[in-house]
């Protein structure tokens, strides 16, 4: 379908698109990969005024080592995250995540930041970029400030970010060494998760140091698991530590009931799933 | 004297790729959306999201005055209030059809149903002024269950109707002498020790044809025809019910179907939109031009299935099936659509499949409801009877102990009793069930799976295997003409083809059957090229314009080949006979003296001999020839089968059925189909895939869902989850050859097989995965939570019904409630 008319701008730097983001006042859209705001225009979901355009800036699709973190700019596509090298060795969960998101097309075009400041409940990176702490740099009028994951997502399709602000930049803690998985659960192969379970261990000689667990579409936001990681703490990876420490699972949560899942089967299905990726990262 | 030789067959029966398919991957491809003549002006549908109500006004000015508009019609204001689409399959002498207009007058009868048109110099200002129309409703209570529907006394969609039910149709074969009594049967067995009466409710669930083109119209009305482009499979039978629904001269209507980007039975109807698009077109001089979105295609365009059936069968305790009742509701949605009431109906004579049943009885009531309306999707009434069937099978065989596949073969018509005729008083011609079955069952491993399954039930394994069977048949190539006649449909089935020699040699065959996807252009010249021994590339396929092919049915029922096919086959032998009376002429030997190969004439028992495509070139110049004839080679030939064709097949499904999540898996899938002569292996065989993904989908992904209101709620690609090629595993297909006998190609017909045969056999192989667990039925589709539920049930846990209707408040902007759009939890 059509979407209403609306003016377009794509600036070339993160400064002259936070003047267009001002300028344009509140009816004024980022554009990112599009793959969830085109949507949302063509269903006439929203009209904005003016759609700023970041494609036409280079520095936003790097992926760099910064000092001790890994910074990935808003504009990385999920295809370029998952590929990156440094994302394997350090952020391994980030990309075993961003794998399942979608199709190759999507993968294309869809970013980083676009898929974080969307905020879908059921969107894979989410429960990544809570569970291994991220920082996120947003950029507005005033300057940058630096959001910590736990505080970032706010609601159903809300953060942190400011009306007149740009998500510039998200950076990882490395884990290096870490052993990580994404279990994911939905209705056909490519489709979005009904439930999923982003697992990152620290595993010291058979037994696991530390544990960082985030849960996708539990709730309104991202949740933290933070039952199963203190049950898994300090005890030998293996199924029956695994089944017991999943049990926690649904603490915190408020899982939705939608046509895929009631709440009581999506619970069911977080402890299942959260067993398995537990084993599964440990191997 | 017979004309021909037998043809040499070089070209039928080779894998060769379809022609039509470079143009249509590399984008050279013509939709009607993209042809758009000079002054074209754009519509759009202002749609009501309300299922049941009456129109209490209709505020136009905004829309009116918003940039680029041309206007904005009611029904009335177009004068088209009379105007009713027509329906062209009466079931019963008193069927209840209400008027379906082009545009609700004064109320509104299924969520989506258009209300008003804008008329705008482009689409995206109609779309903008549409939403400028203001529409107030009265709303009432949506009528959405048909069984309550049904009942005396219920709400009504259409008041003048007097009833809900819009006809109930019976096949008793009793009556009909074609077999014994049903109720006798189910009286016997139910007070005879030695049988068994087994009584199941199966729900078919409704379903979106979900075609890749949406549907587009565009009607130039400047030339001294009326010109109508249309995403259609029946550009013919458009043309006719233009004239029947407009009243205006068919000789004044040119209807072209440039491609087409599938249908599966979808763009079979004749819409309101196209009847708007004239109406418009002729009122304003222009051409006029219409094309839905995706939402719109899910919400308006006709849906399929929705059926509840209530079967059934009495049997032996031996295993003998002594009888089969079947009864069945099918939901209409809120109009009838131009075949719709006839789909259901098809099945009457597909319950009894490939068993020699010798009861049968057959009752369908056709349902109104505050839905978009039902009419064919892809097997039309057939799947629905396999499904029945099959299941029942397998229902049958669990309660008499039985090995299902055993018990199948204890009760079908051996190869050694064809011609058969059947208690639905059909007569199969060919096939062999038994030879079919073994080469699957090979292909399967059966007995290892069987082993397999034993041991996962014995470990207690949390992943469970089942196997699924459904060993089919059906009844193509629509049809017969009389045999439909008697059945009251409104159009005959024969089917048309024209031969033209051209003065090079080259040949353009024109046929009445209308491709959108199928590959005609690819099997039609290999055909050709084999009747009249021309190289394949020198035929040209012409269809789906009235101005080239005046004459056709079209194509739906797996008809173009067994119909549309032997109609080509029949004008080529024409064309033979014309040329060899040339060829005679001109190697001055008698005819009798000429033998026909290769595509030459040649006097027998020398070397004297004239390529057809010389024959050809002479007859243009037709300086010298015969007497007694034209010069001309080109014929013409209609076709109109004596008989339906009955391809059959042993379809096999492994599913792993995960106990721990309810995730089913379709782990492997074997088919061998006898679909009779084989034209081009490899089209049949993407046929055969296309058509199993189709059925599986219905078996485990797809329903279309409505909530309370009579909102469809899965209107878009993210809620209606059809299956990619990453939810299904490689198919191993193969088919073999009984040849049909009721046509002079032997060939049967492939375009449904796949979608009719699978659905049953994954949902049995469902429940045998996890039967010996306590689940004796899932509906469909069985997603992962419905088998985790009834696993829950059979383990005396919680019962509760997972809402099928509410909206996520994630998960992709489809899910998102457009009166709620940032998902908020009220
Ligand atoms: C068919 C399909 C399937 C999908 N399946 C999945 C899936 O399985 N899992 C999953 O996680 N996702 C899925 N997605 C979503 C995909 O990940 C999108 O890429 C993502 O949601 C949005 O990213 P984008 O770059 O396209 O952002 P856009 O669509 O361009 O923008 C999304 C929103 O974020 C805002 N925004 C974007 N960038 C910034 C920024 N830098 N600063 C501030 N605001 C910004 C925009 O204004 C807009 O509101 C799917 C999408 C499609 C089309």
């Amino acid at each position: 379908m059509i979407p209403a008319k609306f003016d377009y701008v794509r600036p070339t730097s993160v400064e002259e698109a936070v003047t267009a983001l001002r300028d344009g006042g509140e009816d004024a859209k980022i554009l990112a990969g599009g793959q969830s705001l085109l949507p949302v225009l063509r269903l006439r979901m929203a009209a904005p005024s003016v759609v700023i355009d970041l494609g036409g800036i280079p520095e936003l699709r790097r992926i760099a080592e910064d000092g001790d973190r890994i910074a990935i700019g808003a504009m990385a596509a999920h295809h370029d995250v998952m590929r990156d090298d440094l994302v394997k060795q350090h952020v391994s969960l980030l990309g075993q995540a961003t794998e399942t998101v979608a199709d190759p097309q999507v993968r294309h075009r869809g970013t980083l930041g676009g898929a974080l400041a969307h905020a879908d409940p059921a969107g894979d990176l989410g429960a990544a970029a809570l569970a291994l702490d991220a920082e996120f740099v947003i950029l507005g009028a005033d300057g940058t400030r630096v959001v910590p994951a736990a505080e970032f997502f706010t609601d159903y399709f809300t953060t942190a970010i400011g009306e007149a602000e740009i998500l510039t930049q998200i950076r990882f803690p490395k884990y290096t060494g870490w052993k990580t998985h994404y279990e994911k659960f939905n209705r056909t192969a490519q489709a979005w998760s009904m439930v999923a379970i982003a697992v990152a261990l620290k595993v010291d000689g058979g037994t696991i140091s530390e544990a960082r667990i985030g849960l996708t579409n539990m709730g309104s936001t991202p949740i933290r698991a933070t039952g199963v990681e203190q049950a898994l703490v300090g005890q030998a990876a293996g199924k029956d530590v695994a089944k017991a420490a999943a049990e926690h699972v649904t603490e915190g949560t408020h899982a939705p009931s939608d046509a895929d899942a009631a709440a009581d089967y999506r619970e069911h299905l977080a402890k299942v799933l959260t067993g398995r990726a537990v084993l599964t990262a440990v191997g | 004297m017979t004309t021909t030789a037998e043809p040499t067959t070089t070209e039928i029966g080779k894998s060769r790729v379809r022609k039509e398919d470079a143009r249509l991957i590399a984008g050279r491809s013509r939709y009607t959306d993209s042809i758009t003549p000079p002054g074209t002006l754009h519509i759009a549908v202002v749609r009501t999201t309300l299922a049941r109500a009456t129109i209490t006004s209709i505020d136009k000015s905004e829309a009116e005055k918003s940039p680029g508009v041309h206007g904005v019609y009611t029904a009335a204001d177009l004068g088209a209030e009379a105007v009713g689409m027509p329906c062209a399959w009466p079931v019963t002498p008193d069927q209840k059809a209400p008027q379906r207009p082009v545009l609700g007058i004064g109320r509104v009868s299924f969520s989506g149903e258009g209300v008003a048109v804008v008329v705008a110099r482009s689409m995206a200002e109609a779309k903008d002024a549409a939403e400028l129309v203001e529409v107030d409703y009265d709303p009432q209570d949506a009528i959405l269950d048909m069984e309550a529907a049904s009942k005396d006394g219920a709400d009504l969609v259409h008041p003048d109707l007097g009833t809900n039910v819009s006809a109930t149709w019976q096949f008793d074969s009793k009556a009909m002498g074609t077999g014994d009594s049903v109720d006798d049967a189910i009286k016997e067995a139910e007070s005879d020790p030695d049988s068994i009466v087994v009584r199941r409710r199966f729900r078919q669930q409704r379903l979106i044809p979900a075609f890749m083109e949406p549907r587009s119209c565009v009607v130039d009305p400047t030339g001294e025809q009326i010109t109508i482009w249309s995403a259609t499979q029946v550009p013919h039978i458009l043309r006719t019910m233009t004239t029947v629904t407009l009243g205006i001269p068919e000789s004044k209507l040119r209807v072209i179907a440039p491609d087409v980007g599938g249908g599966f039975g979808g763009k079979i109807g004749v819409l309101p939109e196209e009847m708007l698009c004239v109406l418009l077109a002729q009122k304003l001089g222009k051409p006029v031009k219409w094309t839905e979105t995706r939402s719109e295609s899910m919400l308006t365009a006709h849906h399929g299935r929705d059926q509840i059936q209530d079967l059934t069968i009495t049997a032996k305790k031996d295993g003998t099936i002594t009888g089969l009742d079947v009864h069945l509701l099918a939901d209409m949605g809120s109009y009838l659509g131009l075949v719709g009431p006839g789909v259901p109906i098809l099945g009457a004579f597909m319950f009894n499949a490939i068993y020699k049943i010798p009861a049968l009885k057959f009752t369908c009531s056709n349902v109104f409801t505050n839905k978009t309306l039902t009419d064919a999707y892809r097997g039309a009434g057939r799947p629905e009877a396999t499904f029945g069937i099959e299941r029942m099978m397998d229902e049958l065989a669990v309660e008499l102990g039985r090995d299902p596949m055993e018990l199948r073969e204890q009760n079908w018509i051996s190869h050694e009793e064809f011609p058969f005729t059947t208690v639905a008083g059909l007569t199969y011609d060919t096939g062999n069930y038994e030879q079919a079955t073994a080469r699957a069952m090979e292909l399967f491993d059966y007995a290892g799976l069987r082993r397999e399954q034993e041991e996962r039930k014995r470990s207690g394994d949390p992943v469970q295997l089942g196997i699924g069977i459904s060993t089919f048949t059906e009844m193509c190539g629509l049809a017969p003409s009389r045999v439909l006649g008697s059945l009251d449909y409104g159009a005959g089935g024969w089917e048309a083809a024209s031969i033209r020699m051209l003065a090079t040699g080259k040949v353009e065959v024109i046929t009445g059957a209308s491709a959108h996807g199928q590959g005609h252009e690819t099997a039609f010249s290999q055909i050709v090229a084999d009747q009249l021994g021309v190289p394949f590339e020198d035929v040209e396929i012409l269809h789906g314009d009235t101005q080239v092919s005046p004459k056709g049915l079209d194509t739906y029922g797996s008809r173009s080949l067994v119909v549309g096919g032997i109609a080509i086959v029949n004008a080529a032998e024409k064309v033979v006979a014309k040329a060899k009376k040339i060829a005679a002429h001109l190697l001055e030997a008698s005819e009798d003296d000429l033998e026909f190969a290769n595509g030459t004439f040649t006097v027998k028992g020398t070397d004297k001999g004239k390529a057809i495509q010389e024959i050809a070139f002479a007859t243009f110049m037709a300086h010298d020839y015969p007497e007694d004839m034209e010069p001309s080679l080109d014929s013409d030939a209609v076709f109109d089968p004596e008989n339906f064709s009955y391809p059959h097949g042993t379809h096999l499904a492994a599913m792993e059925v995960d106990t721990d999540t309810g995730r089913v898996t379709l782990r492997n899938y074997v088919c061998v189909d006898d679909i009779g002569n084989v034209i081009n292996p490899l089209i049949v065989e993407g046929q055969v895939h296309g058509g199993l993904a189709q059925g599986i989908a219905q078996a485990l992904f797809e329903e279309a869902n409505y909530d309370e209101q009579g909102t469809l709620v899965n209107a878009t690609f993210v809620d209606y989850t059809i299956p990619s090629a990453a939810d299904l595993p490689s198919f191993t297909t193969e088919s073999m050859s009984t040849a049909a006998t009721s046509n002079k190609l032997g060939v049967k017909g492939v375009g449904e097989a796949g979608t009719i045969a699978s659905t049953p056999a994954i949902v049995n192989g469902v429940l045998d995965a996890i039967r010996h667990l306590g689940v004796t039925e899932i509906e469909m589709p069985t997603t992962s939570q419905r088998v985790w539920r009834a696993l829950q049930v059979a383990k005396g846990g919680n019962p509760m019904e997972t809402p099928s209707d509410t909206h996520s408040p994630g998960a992709g902007l489809g899910s998102i409630d457009p009166n709620n759009p940032k998902g908020e939890v009220l």
